[in-house]
């Protein structure tokens, strides 16, 4: 969490302090204290071994299975207490004060939950045949008054510790199914306490650890991939110079834009994958007409303008969205149809193509070139307005200016062209300064 | 890559378009599979004649139970090395046949109505695949559908004694090792086929099966015991309550499988950039993978190890992206020893780079290192597969006339001595020989 603003040790201090009055306040009448013990450690279990998930700083953990199984059957104090216990996670990590605030979170939510599930009437303690099914009504309520406590809170302490942006971006996590199905969790456990007592807990915890097995394995792989799509990329720069960091940047823009205008968090993963590969095309474009010097032939500008379908043909086959494909093929198009390789207009174009093609541009013209030097952001946004409605979609213009404006836009460093190299391109396809060419009459 | 000796490879230079690059689904097709489907289908004819004719005892719940094994034979998935399973379907049909009441009442159904049940809950469930075009895989049925016939057999009789009735430690384990027997039961059954299917040795696929069955089996039967238990605590009407943790696990699977299938293709597209950017020939990769997955196979390379092989094979030329230009004629057989292993330290160098498994990375930075080289360790295996598949693959090119074939064989055979792994040369012509049969003269 870094060094802490005032306003977030205050919301911590908030938090714990709330936590220990619910628990000091009680009422903890005739509360089964061996169950409790037993509920603790279940939840220790289950915090000590988190799954970590996108925003790299929140980890992610069957936790809810426990505490929902406490409110359930000793009620929203005895929840609460077994949410402290979050504190104590054997998880290397987390600081003093995360510890702090994770416990009275969780407190704090599992008590939340445990009003809830009065509040509609469902019953405390080990639930008898005769509470099914009408347990049900008031556990959903409960599992969902926690889901939304926990990220209510979580996101409130990343937007004061981390800036609003990655507040907000845990917030556009939906709900997804897996909470769901270990909040389900928790009301099995209740439910089997009845017939086998505490080996409940085991039972139910059999299977879940193998679904955390599996998302490990699966994180693994998704590491694995996407290193394989840097490689990708770096493939098309190692035979151009001059372009070096292109792709990764302009993937960085894409996603600024595609935030901006508030696409959906898997769609951003895509636009993400198709800004790194957008120009993997080039590579079936002879080098020698990358790094010319000096007026293209009419060939070898057909060359370039060929790559967005070579591209495609590279990466087809690559199960990711169709809609990152089309983006990619469709790069260079322009808003008033004069673009290439199908001349497509306006709303034909799709969506990523209109938004790649301005991260692309502006990129282009905040890096350096063998012909010149990097403009200043001011100038190449200046540029993009002035095109914005013939070559771009001035709604992404827009986007991404703002974005540059709020969150800055990092240039690249100046490169110097290693001895015995081409001097570079004479002409780059992404530059919109350069005139425009359609190959053969028109 | 090529070998280090002159010699022109053959193939189509030039073409842009790769071919298409699809593993074909193994189809089981030997005695074994035939001899499983023919018991699983008949066992479950002679279930359901007999359940008609003596009408289903309890059938309200035998409904549910074949709705929840409809659903999860629905909902199966694939699992990576082209396996197929339902954990959601098994988990229910298992603790169908487990089942000690249902609230307080016992249940008295029939061996031969679990038999039923979970027949009929799976043909529906298959149904709407078949619809869409994608095969029933009857052997992974047949030995689901067999498994659970298995538990319903030992436990059915000892549902009603007191001993499991009455005390919940004994009857779990009970169910615990049928449970056991039941999976071994799958995981001998897939064994024997993709044993004769494949021509792996039984040993290494057995491990493997045992290595890619056991998290989820462990979980189907963890799953099927809480389904026993919460139905005798919640009753059937909760049951929906008992699919969410399963889908859990499902979900879990389900986006492991799928990234790792798109690993792969990104491996592949990889592969495919060295080229279209025309620096090996068309389809070069994707031959030299294949045969070097074979011969792998025909050594006993354990699954894990045949999928490193298989990526590396695949991107055993990316280290050649960092020459400027392809080299000139596209005889990349003239580039000299030395010059090859600094082409295969740069491959391993982008590999590393990606984070892939440390392996692959070693497997490519090995694969032009001489077998028998006195200053050096010995290659991995598999860099020693690599090479030899590669020089075939260069030599042979895409041409399917079996006499060249042989005669490159003998020439890397000539070469054992100190070039290439008398072993694996020795395996790639088995590889070979089966793959196109010489006429007779």
């Amino acid at each position: 969490m870094g060094r802490l603003s005032r306003a977030a040790w205050l919301y911590i201090g908030v938090i714990a302090a709330a936590a220990v009055a619910v628990i000091g306040y009680g009422p903890l009448p005739g509360t089964e204290w061996s169950r409790l013990a037993v509920l603790a450690v279940l939840f220790l279990v289950c915090e000590s071994t988190p799954t970590s998930i996108m925003p790299s700083r929140v980890a992610w953990s069957p936790g809810y299975a426990a505490t929902l199984a406490s409110v359930v059957l000793v009620g929203p104090v005895g929840a609460a207490l077994v949410g402290t216990v979050s504190a104590f996670s054997l998880r290397r990590g987390p600081t003093i004060m995360q510890r702090v605030f994770n416990g009275g979170m969780y407190a704090l939510s599992a008590y939340a939950a445990g009003r809830v599930f009065l509040v509609l009437g469902g019953p405390v303690g080990i639930p008898t045949r005769d509470s099914f099914p009408l347990i049900i009504g008031p556990f959903v309520g409960a599992a969902a008054a926690h889901i939304v406590a926990n990220y209510g809170m979580v996101s409130l302490v990343l937007g004061l510790t981390a800036g609003r942006d990655s507040g907000r971006r845990l917030l556009n996590l939906r709900l997804s199914l897996p909470d769901l199905g270990y909040a389900a969790f928790g009301l099995l456990i209740a439910a089997l306490w009845s017939v086998v007592g505490a080996f409940a807990a085991i039972l139910v915890l059999i299977p879940l650890f193998v679904a955390r097995w599996a998302i490990a394995q699966f994180a693994d792989q998704q590491r694995a991939y996407e290193g394989t799509l840097r490689v990708l990329c770096q493939a098309v720069e190692t035979k151009d110079f001059y372009t070096r960091g292109h792709s990764e940047r302009v993937s960085r823009g894409s996603v600024m834009i595609a935030r901006a205008i508030g696409m959906r968090p898997e769609r951003v993963e895509a636009i993400r994958f198709a800004g790194m590969l957008h120009d993997v095309g080039k590579l079936g474009v002879p080098t020698k007409v990358l790094q010319k010097t000096g007026k293209l032939t009419e060939e070898e500008y057909a060359a370039i303008q060929l790559h967005p379908m070579r591209g495609l043909e590279i990466i087809k086959e690559i199960g990711f969205l169709d809609e990152a494909l089309a983006g990619i093929m469709h790069h260079h198009e322009r808003i008033d149809g004069c673009g290439y390789p199908m001349g497509l207009a306006g709303d034909e174009i799709p969506e990523f193509a209109r938004v790649l093609a301005v991260a692309d541009a502006f990129d282009c013209m905040t890096s350096t070139r063998s012909y010149r030097g990097a403009r200043p952001v001011a100038d190449a946004v200046a540029e993009l307005r002035r095109c914005s409605g013939t070559q771009f979609d001035p709604a992404f213009v827009d986007a991404l200016v703002s974005a540059v404006e709020r969150d800055g836009w990092q240039t690249p460093d100046t490169p110097v062209a290693p001895p015995g190299e081409p001097v570079g391109p004479g002409y780059d396809h992404d530059d919109p300064a350069a005139p425009l060419r359609v190959v053969g009459s028109r | 890559m090529s070998i280090s000796q002159g010699r022109v490879s053959v193939g189509e230079r030039g073409r842009i378009v790769a071919p298409r690059l699809r593993t074909r689904p193994w189809r089981p097709g030997g005695t074994g599979s035939r001899v499983v489907i023919a018991a699983a289908g008949l066992l479950v004819a002679v279930a359901v004649v007999h359940t008609l004719l003596v009408g289903a005892v309890q059938p309200r719940w035998a409904l549910v139970f074949t709705a929840l094994v409809a659903v999860g034979e629905l909902l199966r998935l694939n699992l990576p090395g082209d396996r197929e399973a339902a954990p959601i379907g098994t988990a229910c049909a298992l603790a169908n046949a487990l089942l000690i009441r249902v609230g307080p009442i016992p249940a008295r159904h029939s061996v031969l109505q679990v038999v039923a049940v979970t027949g009929i809950g799976m043909t529906i469930g298959a149904l709407p695949h078949l619809a869409a075009g994608r095969p029933a895989r009857l052997t992974s049925m047949a030995a689901r559908l067999l498994a659970v016939a298995f538990a319903a057999f030992a436990f059915r009789p000892l549902a009603a004694r007191p001993a499991v009735i009455e005390h919940w430690w004994t009857a779990f384990a009970v169910m615990a090792s049928l449970l056991a027997v039941a999976w071994l039961i799958t995981v001998v059954i897939e064994t024997v086929i993709r044993a004769g299917a494949l021509r792996t040795r039984w040993w290494v696929t057995f491990t493997d099966e045992v290595r890619v069955q056991g998290p989820l089996g462990v979980a189907i039967g963890a799953s099927a015991a809480l389904i026993v238990f919460a139905a005798e605590a919640m009753g059937l009407v909760a049951v929906a309550v008992f699919i969410a943790p399963l889908l859990v696990t499902q979900v879990a699977f389900r986006r492991y499988a799928g990234i790792r299938a798109t690993y792969l293709q990104t491996v592949r597209a990889l592969a495919r950039v060295t080229e279209i950017g025309g620096y090996v020939d068309a389809g070069h990769s994707d031959r030299v993978s294949r045969l070097a997955v074979t011969v792998g196979r025909e050594l006993g390379l354990t699954e894990q190890q045949l999928l490193e092989l298989q990526y590396a094979a695949l991107i055993h030329d990316i280290g050649q992206l960092s020459l400027p230009d392809p080299i000139p004629g596209g005889a990349t057989v003239l580039v000299p020893p030395e010059e090859q292993r600094q082409i295969a330290e740069l491959g391993a160098e982008v590999i590393e780079q990606a984070q892939m498994l440390d392996s692959v990375a070693e497997i490519v930075r090995r694969q032009s290192d001489a077998y028998r080289d006195p200053a050096a360790t010995p290659p991995p295996l598999s860099s020693r597969i690599i090479r030899a598949a590669n020089a075939f693959d260069d030599l042979v090119g895409s041409s399917v006339n079996p006499g060249k074939a042989a005669a490159v064989v003998e020439r890397l055979r000539l070469d054992t001595s100190a070039e290439y792994d008398p072993h694996v040369v020795a395996a790639l012509g088995r590889v070979i020989a089966r793959r196109s049969p010489l006429p007779p003269p």
